[in-house]
């Protein structure tokens, strides 16, 4: 492991990037399972799954600096784990909002 | 549309992939990591959160004030850059000549500032400004224009801005003659009989045929104006003060000078989001632009 030190993973971002890879790994057996086609949506741009993933990705992003940037990430509640509890970041709010964006992009993009 | 996609070709990217992994998709994993850490060196890391991020989005924090101060700067520096150089490549590709032995010439002349390294370009317009032994400085004040790039700072904007415009004009200007070159003489002749003045022609024809290069030109300009580094530095290290500290300036006064990797990576991802959305919007458009055409021929 001492040669990756440099690279300073930690838990979170472990997560994070595997859950990106475990969803690029759905994305690919979709599209090689269930071909699809492009339709056009309220963009009025023609657009495939890997698209409308690449927008939900981005605004993703965009929603959680956004929230970061407007409302800090002060702790919402504190949950009844461990010895301390686990304080609950308000900014899995942005995250849920994310999720609902992107049930929106994918429904109408 | 109801033909299928058939996505399969993508498997013969494999190779280029490993090799984007190794050069750009693992640093990147690495500068996420980084954003949310402390580290004094020595590969000691120390866990902070989204703490870095807070303090580059909130404008009253060193860090946020000088990340929203050099990213207006980037911004304005873009927007005139582009509003000189797209309209300046526009007219330069209408006057170069379109037949003989001049057509060679312009296009070398015209591709020798493309082929000059940018660190280069930098140390040609320091040493050219220069009031003391620069030809262009010591002409200006000789003039009793009172020019010191060193110390004024809207003489330091003028020089990097101009220094860009002679770099990449030319870039500008022979996407517009390709563009220009491609529209068939039927389209003046027919523009010819009708009488169409010279600026009927321009807007009518050469203009909307021109559409799609420009669109590349103008991201192009953009994303290298938005990400300049060298020339600016070469010239005016980012000063006087602060005036021409531009995002990548900054991001690398952070990351190396101050070694402060946390908050350089949460300022990268920033950036880097920017440019993934700018380039978005501008291929949308641009193949959207072309889709749109060849569906409707007519309104082209």
């Amino acid at each position: 492991m001492d040669n990756i030190a440099w690279m300073a993973w930690t838990a979170p971002t472990a997560i994070f990037f595997v859950l990106l890879a475990a969803t690029l790994a759905v994305m690919t057996w979709l599209a090689v399972a269930y071909p699809e086609a492009e339709r056009v949506g309220i963009l009025r741009i023609p657009t495939t799954r890997g698209d409308r993933l690449f927008l939900s990705l981005i605004s993703a992003a965009v929603i959680h600096l956004a929230w970061i940037g407007f409302f800090g990430s002060d702790p919402l509640a504190t949950l009844p784990i461990g010895a301390d509890g686990l304080e609950l970041s308000s900014l899995w709010l942005a995250t849920a909002l994310s999720l609902l964006f992107a049930v929106a992009i994918f429904r109408n993009v | 549309m109801d033909k299928t996609v058939n996505q399969k070709a993508w498997f013969l990217v494999l190779p280029v992939f490993a090799i984007v992994a190794f050069s750009a998709i693992l640093p990147l994993m690495t500068v996420v990591n980084y954003s949310v850490q402390d580290t004094f060196g020595n590969n000691q890391f120390f866990w902070n959160g989204v703490g870095w991020f807070k303090e580059l989005l909130d404008p009253s924090s060193d860090l946020g004030e000088r990340f929203f101060a050099s990213l207006a700067r980037n911004l304005a520096f873009s927007a005139i850059i582009l509003a000189i150089e797209v309209p300046l490549g526009i007219v330069v590709a209408l006057a170069m000549p379109r037949h003989g032995w001049t057509v060679a010439l312009c296009l070398v002349i015209m591709a020798l500032p493309l082929l000059i390294p940018w660190n280069v370009v930098g140390t040609i317009w320091q040493i050219f400004g220069r009031p003391d032994i620069g030809l262009l400085g010591y002409s200006l004040n000789g003039l009793g224009i009172d020019y010191n790039y060193v110390s004024n700072a809207f003489d330091a904007w003028a020089t990097v801005v101009v220094m860009d415009v002679w770099h990449w004009t030319s870039l500008v200007a022979l996407l517009c003659y390709a563009g220009l070159k491609s529209i068939p003489d039927a389209y003046y002749q027919a523009a010819q009989i009708d009488g169409a003045s010279r600026w009927a022609v321009f807007t009518a024809i050469q203009l909307p045929k021109m559409h799609r290069v420009l669109l590349i030109a103008v991201l192009l300009r953009f994303m290298d104006s938005f990400m300049i580094y060298t020339e600016p530095f070469v010239v005016t290290g980012g000063g006087p003060g602060n005036s021409t500290t531009f995002v990548s300036i900054e991001l690398v006064k952070i990351a190396l000078g101050q070694f402060d990797l946390g908050k350089a990576a949460a300022l990268s991802i920033v950036y880097n989001l920017i440019i993934i959305i700018v380039c978005w919007v501008f291929y949308t458009v641009m193949t959207h632009a072309g889709a749109d055409r060849d569906n409707n021929p007519g309104s082209a």
